[in-house]
């Protein structure tokens, strides 16, 4: 038996937008990582996102967004994760976001954004050292 | 405020009915943290309080969707709910997708109903090590009524029978004839038999194949049951059924309270409880044991897995 247990993820969708391929490769790639995802599905409040990672006790979230809300929808998740006094949860996102947005996300406290086209193993890359995995 | 490790303090948090602490609570239970025993020698006082009800079948069932629609039935009444829903881990990466939440998200952010998603991590049969620590902690909480949904191993995962107090048994219309239903297995720990998908044709073949198995025992000259498990058709997707379930599961528990089948089984999850945490501790001692150096010796054929088994059990 591997001591050292699995580090917990939340990958959730907020908003309108239905695409979630991208998301599930994204769970698929954790999951492989060693990881143990939790998936909440399309059209999410912030809220509903903040009590799934509440109750999950998860160390990650991830967000995944197409339609172009991130700007909104990212920092309201991020606000609801610290009201929920989820202060050291990594927030992370992904999706259609144009780069002139990047510096904006992170002030609001999405500490990694990932465009399209990143290479999934440095997704898993930054969570291992991020999330201190000790394996 | 986030939840601390000081048992102490999580212990008076989650009987308060914070969910925060709780979730903390949760992760040290089912990561055998060093405090987790603390934890469990208070949250042990609350058990056999809340109905435990077990939901298991194949994958694809529709027993998390079927579990949400039981949550709603609950909350219209009231009744705080507590879900634990396990999947597989992988057995090559240690990881896991937990899927089932996905299906409850309704009611994510109702402060009635706590839900969480556990890995199966290494236990085969359907649960996880820490199911009972898990139960407790929900207990604690002041959950009435708690849904262990299984990770849907499908005919051989009878665990669930030894965890909680009502047994539901999912299957769809699609699920085979009554020859399946004579089978050994999940089909003897049923309290209560669910054709889901009851919205496909087949469905009332399917219920009265189910029947008919069940029927089989007092054909063959066995005594009647006190508890003859009804079977419920259901369509989880609309609804249809749901209320007839729910009707069905309180039965149960009635029967349980009334008879002395209730003690008898709070007792026989104890013995189980108990049987979980001897055989963890004392494997999991026994296989830190094992060195590089013992596998080389098997390799070279200088031992055998049994002279070295019993050595590394004996030793200290």
């Amino acid at each position: 038996m591997v001591r050292g247990e699995p580090i917990r993820v939340l990958i959730a969708k907020p908003g309108l937008d239905g695409h979630d391929r991208g998301a599930k490769v994204i769970v698929r790639a954790l999951r492989d990582a060693g990881y143990e995802v939790i998936y909440t599905g399309i059209r999410q409040t912030p809220e509903m996102i903040a009590a799934a990672a509440l109750q999950e006790d998860v160390a990650a979230v991830g967000l995944s967004l197409l339609s172009g809300a991130h700007m909104t929808l990212f920092p309201e998740v991020v606000k609801r994760l610290r009201k929920a006094g989820l202060k050291d949860v990594l927030v992370f996102g992904g999706g259609i976001i144009p780069e002139e947005d990047v510096s904006a996300l992170k002030k609001a406290g999405v500490r990694a954004v990932f465009g399209p086209g990143t290479p999934l193993q440095s997704i898993v890359e930054y969570l291992n050292e991020n999330l201190k995995v000790a394996r | 405020m986030p939840a601390k490790n000081d048992p102490p303090d999580l212990i008076k948090r989650v009987r308060r009915g914070e969910h925060a602490a709780a979730s903390r609570a949760l992760s040290l239970v089912v990561n055998e943290d060093a405090v987790a025993d603390v934890l469990a020698k208070d949250f042990f006082k609350c058990s056999g309080v809340a109905q435990k009800l077990g939901v298991c079948g194949p994958p694809g069932a529709g027993k998390s969707t079927l579990l949400g629609r039981l949550i709603a039935r609950y909350r219209a009444e009231k009744i705080k709910v507590g879900a634990l829903m396990v999947d597989p881990s992988s057995s090559v990466s240690g990881g896991a997708f937990l899927g089932d939440r996905l299906r409850v998200m309704e009611h994510a952010t109702d402060p009635g109903v706590f839900m969480r998603s556990l890995a199966s991590r290494g236990m085969i049969g359907g649960l996880t090590h820490a199911i009972f620590g898990a139960i407790h902690v929900l207990e604690a909480l002041g959950c009435r009524k708690i849904l262990v949904e299984t990770v849907g191993t499908g005919q051989d995962e009878v665990d669930i029978a030894s965890v909680v107090d009502t047994v539901l048994c999912v299957t769809t219309p699609a699920m085979g004839d009554e020859i399946q239903a004579m089978k050994a297995g999940a089909m003897e720990i049923g309290d209560i038999f669910v054709v889901n998908k009851a919205d496909l044709s087949g469905a009332d073949r399917a219920v009265s194949a189910l029947r008919g198995a069940l029927g089989l025992g007092r054909s063959a000259g066995q005594e009647p049951q006190a508890w003859g498990p009804p079977v419920v058709a259901t369509s989880a997707s609309s609804g249809e059924g749901v209320a007839e379930l729910a009707e069905g599961v309180e039965a149960h528990w009635r029967y349980l309270k009334d008879s002395g089948e209730g003690r008898a089984r709070l007792k026989k999850q104890h013995a189980a409880e108990l049987r979980f945490w001897m055989q963890r501790r004392m494997i999991q001692a026994a296989l830190d044991r094992v060195s590089d150096k013992n596998l080389e010796d098997l390799l070279a054929l200088r031992t055998d897995p049994a002279s070295l088994g019993r050595k590394l059990m004996r030793a200290r």
